[in-house]
């Protein structure tokens, strides 16, 4: 039985889901506040490695690394309404690349069990 | 077996191991996150040897070919000299300052002769040092077809501006300075001949745009090239004739002076050059871009285009911060 990355297609599929979800966020008002780095590549990279993680795919980070991560944004004032956004956005951008629901699920749930990392509570 | 140097001292690594492991084992502090060749935490640059390629996955062309790679990707063959991303590793190059013409009331076109060979691609920008220290960032530009060794760079005059105070009035020919660099990823990598190119600069973000599409037409590039420079009014413009005579020359370029303000007679297209350049161009998809001048309208620049459907590894920027000498 394969794995939620493999099901989902692995790295490619990984690719193309942070070409649309990036676009998505940039261009979202609630959230792209928080996007304002410079260095839109390296941006997109940390995209990149939040959605292979999301994914189930293979990936170091611990919820030390999110809390840390966040940090700034949560003194800046990232909050439960900026992560939903987020997860919505998530559940977007892969319905536009037609992944059936229920693996749109599991990948929320995953993104959704970072939530008191991200927010550092 | 490989070595690598990393601030001064040398390290041999272990079978299998990778930059990163074995710089941490040595107890260096090197950025990381994912260790997994994704998020780019740990980007560091080779000054000297080759990298696998295995360790340049997901980096932009103009990375690659500074000698960039991920740490944790990287389990060399042979032996590197290192040093982490954000350092300053790059030496510094005597020049001779040999000439300060203008190119407007405002611009000067200041030619460097460089003590010893300096090798670079058009579009990266270079730190000029004066004898004092005092240093400021300028793009390298230039057209010449004649591989001559001079370098040449735009200088905005800006009143009260150290440097281009000095510049203007007061250094004299022959003046003994340095360059350091040269730095930047904002250059022309050949190899997709075809791909339509949109470049946008203001004032003197000109001068590397004007390099670059030397450098592409030059190579052969066949795909259309669309350069929009800006400036507030007409006398703020600059080698007009020459790109007018460059896109006479090569039929795929185009040339659109653009002013902020007053009557351009017909010349040139009034209004905001982004807005020009996006709106002849709203669909960006498959298109190589190249955005230099005042930070906040590069930035917006670059999310314009990524919006727009250019993909982010072919979008390349370089803001102008002003004194100081800030790296983009």
């Amino acid at each position: 039985m394969s794995s939620l990355y493999e099901q989902l297609g692995g790295d490619k599929a990984v690719d193309a889901a942070v070409d649309i979800f990036y676009r998505k966020v940039l261009a979202d008002d609630r959230v792209n506040g928080f996007f304002d780095d410079t260095d839109m590549e390296r941006q997109a990279a940390k995209q990149k490695a939040f959605l292979t993680m999301a994914f189930g795919g293979p990936h170091n980070y611990s919820g030390r690394d999110m809390r840390e991560g966040h940090k700034r944004l949560v003194e800046r004032g990232l909050d439960d309404s900026h992560v939903d956004t987020i997860i919505e956005l998530l559940g977007e951008s892969l319905r536009e690349l037609n992944v059936p629901d229920e693996l749109i699920a599991q990948v929320a749930a995953i993104a959704e069990s970072t939530r008191n990392d991200v927010l550092n509570r | 077996m490989a070595n690598i140097l990393y601030a001064g001292t040398e390290y041999a690594v272990s079978a299998g191991a990778s930059v990163l492991e074995t710089l941490e084992e040595a107890g260096h502090e090197i950025p990381n996150a994912c260790r997994n060749g994704v998020c780019q935490s740990c980007l560091m640059r080779a000054r000297s040897g080759h990298v696998p390629s295995a360790a340049q996955t997901g980096l932009k062309d103009t990375l690659k070919a500074q000698g960039y790679f991920l740490a944790c990707q990287c389990r060399p063959d042979d032996d590197l000299d290192v040093a982490l991303a954000g350092d300053d590793v790059l030496g510094e190059t005597p020049v001779q300052l040999v000439g300060v013409d203008m190119l407007n009331p405002s611009v000067m076109r200041i030619r460097l002769a460089p003590e010893d060979g300096f090798s670079y691609r058009r579009g990266q920008f270079i730190n000029l040092v004066r004898v004092d220290g005092l240093r400021r960032s300028y793009s390298l530009a230039g057209c010449d077809d004649a591989g001559s060794d001079i370098l040449e760079l735009h200088v905005r005059h800006l009143p009260g501006g150290e440097m281009s105070d000095w510049l203007r009035s007061q250094a004299a020919l022959g003046e003994a300075m340095r360059i350091q660099g040269p730095h930047g990823s904002c250059f022309y990598v050949p190899g997709k001949p075809e791909q339509p190119m949109l470049l946008i600069g203001t004032g003197t973000g000109l001068a590397p745009l004007h390099g670059i599409v030397c450098d592409a037409l030059a190579s052969g590039h066949t795909g259309p090239v669309h350069l929009y420079h800006g400036a507030r009014s007409k006398t703020d413009l600059y080698l007009v004739d020459e790109l007018r005579a460059l896109a006479e020359r090569f039929p795929n370029l185009e040339y659109r002076p653009c002013v902020l303000e007053g009557d351009a007679g017909g010349t040139c297209t009034v209004g905001k050059v982004d807005d020009i350049g996006f709106g002849s161009h709203p669909d960006l998809k498959g298109w190589r871009s190249y955005f230099c001048g005042a930070p906040e309208l590069v930035n917006r620049m670059r999310k314009r285009a990524y919006l727009a459907g250019a993909a982010l590894s072919d979008i390349y920027a370089d803001a102008f911060l002003p004194a100081g000498g800030g790296i983009a």
